[in-house]
């Protein structure tokens, strides 16, 4: 009984590692036939299926923001198609396709009126090759998370500083329990407070639309903020007393025992806790996806839209099969990849010796 | 000089602070406003399809309820096993990081890991796939409730037990978890209340179904999948709808936070 107790347990334990390698494995398997296709070209290729195919439709429905689900799906999808030609000339032009590419859509135009249920399997052998490549959502996403993390950083370490040192214990402990609760609501309340209020407020002050890569960076770093000001008060208050009213004791201001003090005794926990704040953010998925726009387009302007992986993966998925599906798998791998080395960086670097 | 670069950064410390919080309540504010207006006895007896949100408030605690039965024994017995059984060893460290790790890791990644081994074989949306996702979640920070709590009983029950003869795994079950009990209850509450709110890894696994159904075996109603639907509908009733769904989930989230830090404060 007492051996098999501890064979279960060690059981369970290998099971995160089962886990986490059964992730990898299984995004590598299903993306594999997307890396043969297009081996690391795909990380700074900017088309995204650029044939006009059946997955096509679902991958410019989110051109509208309108992200139904097929089961919610029924009459828009008739408009949707209007613009999705539209949008997709947008695509071919900015990135100044080559001549044989562009009869290559001519081409898979004809196909479409041919066939409009044509899948992928069904196009390739016909000799046409749809690509699909991840810089515009790999952009998107390292965009979106360092515009969040600019805004995020400032204010979070106001806040840190705030609750641990100037704030009288009557008010730091409201407001930072306040902080705490606030990064356990959900983030798709940030995302539909995003579409909602602070899109239109964002675009009537800087312009564009109400969804843009401005809008998504402001609304993930006000989802952090909690996240990240917690965390970073957290590591500031280990700071030992003894420290600091020496330091006060010399004569030195606030600031000075912050600066001098504070910050050199906590640096490896701030860092490690804005790091895995940045990693939050890059795998973040609804606070974004309601207002990213959710359109294949580099954003010229931050007040552009654009997309992000999670986005893609969540406004695509459910509807894609053959290549395009392959395609997502490989998103979701290389942002699984690149998460996953941001949080282990910040865990083993920066956090290891505070366990 | 000093002094006045002093007072400058206090001052710009304590205003992002109130910015910080500004934006924070704004969103409280506008959640509790539309979220109180559109709340009616209507939306708790009607499903989907007839405008109502009691299928996917159900559909929504039925598939964390399964992701805490099914994650919570596993998670507790690998916490189990870190804190118990491996003695410090290098392996039983490698795990706890990655279990950290994995916790971390994007929700929306473990959705299309789910979709892959489930419904992907299985050729449809299924409420267990929702669960198992959410499931998945859960284990990593239920590892790490019962890693902590374990940790923090004191070491002479544990002597005390292996004194009087019983075996290990009896210490374990009857002493020590005994001892941490409200301590693991809590984080699983905490737990629960995280991945009740949480939409990325349901959105290809259990999908949303617009009628009531308890059968796992196909498309599950989800709150927070419809939410998401819902609020980019041109409709302005079904975005009324989300918000009322948006405010339930909200305060049932922040009522579960508040009475897991009720507990631990109440233990204290």
């Amino acid at each position: 009984m007492e051996a098999l107790f501890k064979k279960v347990s060690a059981l369970s334990a290998t099971l995160i590692l089962f886990l986490l390698t059964g992730i990898f494995v299984v995004l590598f398997i299903y993306a594999k036939p997307a890396i043969k296709e297009y081996g690391l070209h795909f990380l700074v290729d900017p088309r995204w299926g650029v044939e006009v195919s059946q997955n096509q439709n679902s991958v410019n429905n989110t051109a509208n923001t309108s992200n139904q689900v097929a089961t919610l799906q029924d009459s828009p999808q008739i408009v949707d198609s209007d613009t999705i030609d539209s949008d997709d000339d947008a695509i071919d032009t900015d990135n100044d396709l080559a001549a044989d590419e562009d009869s290559d859509i001519a081409v898979n135009d004809d196909d479409i009126a041919a066939a409009t249920t044509d899948t992928d399997i069904g196009s390739s052998t016909s000799n046409i090759k749809v690509v699909y490549g991840g810089l515009i959502p790999i952009v998107g996403t390292v965009l979106s998370t360092i515009l969040a993390m600019a805004f995020a950083v400032p204010i979070a370490m106001g806040i840190a500083v705030f609750l641990s040192e100037i704030a009288p214990p009557f008010i730091s402990k409201p407001v930072g329990i306040a902080i705490e609760l606030l990064a356990a609501i959900p983030s798709i309340i940030y995302g539909m407070w995003g579409l909602f209020y602070f899109g239109p407020l964002i675009s009537s002050i800087f312009g564009g639309g109400s969804v843009s890569l401005l809008v998504a960076g402001m609304v993930l770093a006000v989802m952090i903020i909690p996240f990240m000001a917690s965390l970073t008060r957290d590591s500031m208050n280990t700071t030992p007393n003894v420290l600091k009213e020496s330091a006060y004791a010399m004569g030195a201001t606030k600031f000075e025992v912050i600066k001098d003090v504070i910050f050199p005794y906590a640096k490896k926990g701030i860092i490690g806790s804005m790091i895995l704040a940045l990693g939050r953010a890059l795998g973040e998925t609804m606070a974004v996806a309601f207002v990213i726009g959710g359109v294949f387009n580099f954003p010229h302007k931050l007040t552009d839209p654009t997309v992000s992986i999670p986005v893609v993966l969540a406004n695509n998925f459910a509807e894609s099969s053959g290549m395009s599906l392959h395609a997502l798998f490989y998103l979701a791998l290389i942002l699984f990849v690149i998460s996953f080395m941001v949080i282990s960086f910040a865990k083993f670097y920066f956090l290891r010796d505070k366990e | 000089m000093r002094l006045l670069v002093n007072k400058v950064v206090l001052f710009l410390s304590t205003l992002s602070a109130v910015i910080g919080l500004v934006f924070l309540f704004w969103i409280l504010i506008t959640l509790t406003i539309k979220g109180l207006s559109s709340i009616n006895f209507y939306i708790f007896t009607h499903d989907l399809v007839n405008n109502g949100l009691r299928n996917l408030l159900i559909g929504q605690f039925v598939l964390a309820l399964i992701a805490v039965v099914i994650g919570v024994p596993i998670g507790m017995i690998a916490g189990i096993y870190l804190q118990e059984y491996s003695f410090g060893n290098k392996y039983a460290e490698f795990i706890r990081n990655l279990s950290d790790v994995m916790m971390s890791a994007p929700s929306i990644v473990i959705g299309t890991f789910v979709y892959a081994i489930i419904v992907n074989p299985i050729g449809h949306q299924s409420g267990w796939a929702g669960a198992i996702a959410l499931a998945i979640m859960m284990i990593p920070i239920v590892v790490r409730t019962t890693d902590d709590m374990l940790g923090l009983v004191p070491k002479e029950l544990r002597e005390a037990g292996v004194a009087i003869g019983a075996p290990k795994y009896k210490v374990i079950i009857d002493i020590i978890i005994k001892a941490a009990k409200v301590g693991i209850m809590t984080g699983i509450l905490l737990a629960f209340a995280r991945i009740v709110g949480e939409t990325a890894p349901l959105l290809f696994t259990s999908g949303n179904s617009e009628y009531f159904t308890l059968n796992l075996n196909e498309v599950f109603p989800s709150l927070t999948v419809a939410i998401y639907n819902l609020a980019t509908m041109p409709d302005a009733n079904l975005v009324k709808i989300a918000w009322a769904g948006a405010f339930i989930l909200t305060l049932f989230v922040l009522i579960v936070n508040l009475l897991g830090r009720y507990i631990i404060k109440d233990k204290k």
